[in-house]
């Protein structure tokens, strides 16, 4: 697996503009197989414990990690063998930001159902960008036409303390 | 870490020993197989014993309510064991807490078995 930096790769969507406060960005192109999906949770974690990050909050971050990535190989790319799917670490000086994207059909977000709701409780499916939303501080989603596009954010100290209480 | 299944019967009730992760893939296999091979063999008092599961993705909590679901269609019933931590907080997120049978003492919870 070779790190190279982002730049704008066509069928990806738009790369993250790079500023002046990104202490450090690390990338992937990875192949859409569950193997991938192991190897971008376990490099989530070592950025999250290399960025300073608590066990739980590693745990958390290398879960949502694995959840997008499991969506990007199963939902995006459908195990296609000829379509990979990107992951980037990037470390500012308050936040981790880590961005999924496949080179899928796009992501009907009007299909994400409450899976809380009564009627989904028993579901066997529909639990993975809910478990997103619930681990990391903020979480955004782009249909990038095609794929989709995800960004998980963890936010360090006190930026995370605020961020959950404007939450609230 | 590979997911395993270790199966004993314990006076009416059929536990089974986890161990691993259970996640998409071989993990969620591993129990999806051994709960329905207990079912169509007429076993349908079934604990969980999670005891020595490491990890549980969405995956693993789909599978977790899939064999609940078909045990409880075959009019049996499926409880868990010894949540770690990190399963006992996901299931409370997922509001599953409340859905489960969960024991933390194996005896007692092969009695609750009706």
């Amino acid at each position: 697996m070779r790190p190279y930096i982002i730049k704008k790769k066509p069928g990806y969507g738009r790369a993250h503009r790079v500023d002046r406060h990104v202490k450090n960005r690390v990338s992937y192109s990875l192949a859409s197989t569950l193997e991938s999906v192991n190897t971008a949770e376990q490099k989530a974690f070592e950025v999250a414990a290399k960025a300073g990050f608590g066990e739980d909050e590693q745990y958390h971050i290398a879960m949502a990690v694995r959840e997008a990535a499991v969506n990007a190989v199963l939902h995006g790319n459908g195990y296609d063998p000829d379509k990979k799917f990107l992951v980037a670490y990037e470390m500012t000086l308050e936040s981790l930001v880590i961005t999924i994207a496949d080179q899928g059909s796009g992501l009907d977000l009007k299909c994400l159902t409450d899976p809380l709701a009564p009627e989904n409780l028993m579901k066997q499916t529909g639990r993975g960008i809910f478990l997103i939303r619930s681990f990391m501080d903020e979480v955004k989603i782009r249909d990038m036409h095609p794929g989709t596009e995800i960004t998980l954010i963890k936010h360090v100290g006190h930026k995370a303390a605020n961020a959950k209480e404007e939450s609230k | 870490m590979t997911m395993k299944a270790n199966i004993r019967p314990v006076d009416k009730v059929t536990i089974v020993d986890l161990s691993g992760r259970i996640t998409l893939g071989e993990g969620s296999v591993v129990l999806r197989d051994a709960v329905r091979d207990l079912v169509s063999k007429g076993k349908t008092k079934i604990l969980l014993n999670l005891g020595d599961v490491t990890y549980i993705d969405s995956s693993g909590i789909g599978e977790l309510v899939s064999a609940f679901t078909t045990v409880r269609n075959q009019g049996g019933e499926l409880k868990l064991l010894k949540l770690t931590k990190k399963v006992h907080d996901l299931l409370q997120i997922t509001k599953l807490y409340t859905v489960f049978d969960i024991k933390d003492d194996e005896a007692e919870a092969v009695k609750a078995f009706k």
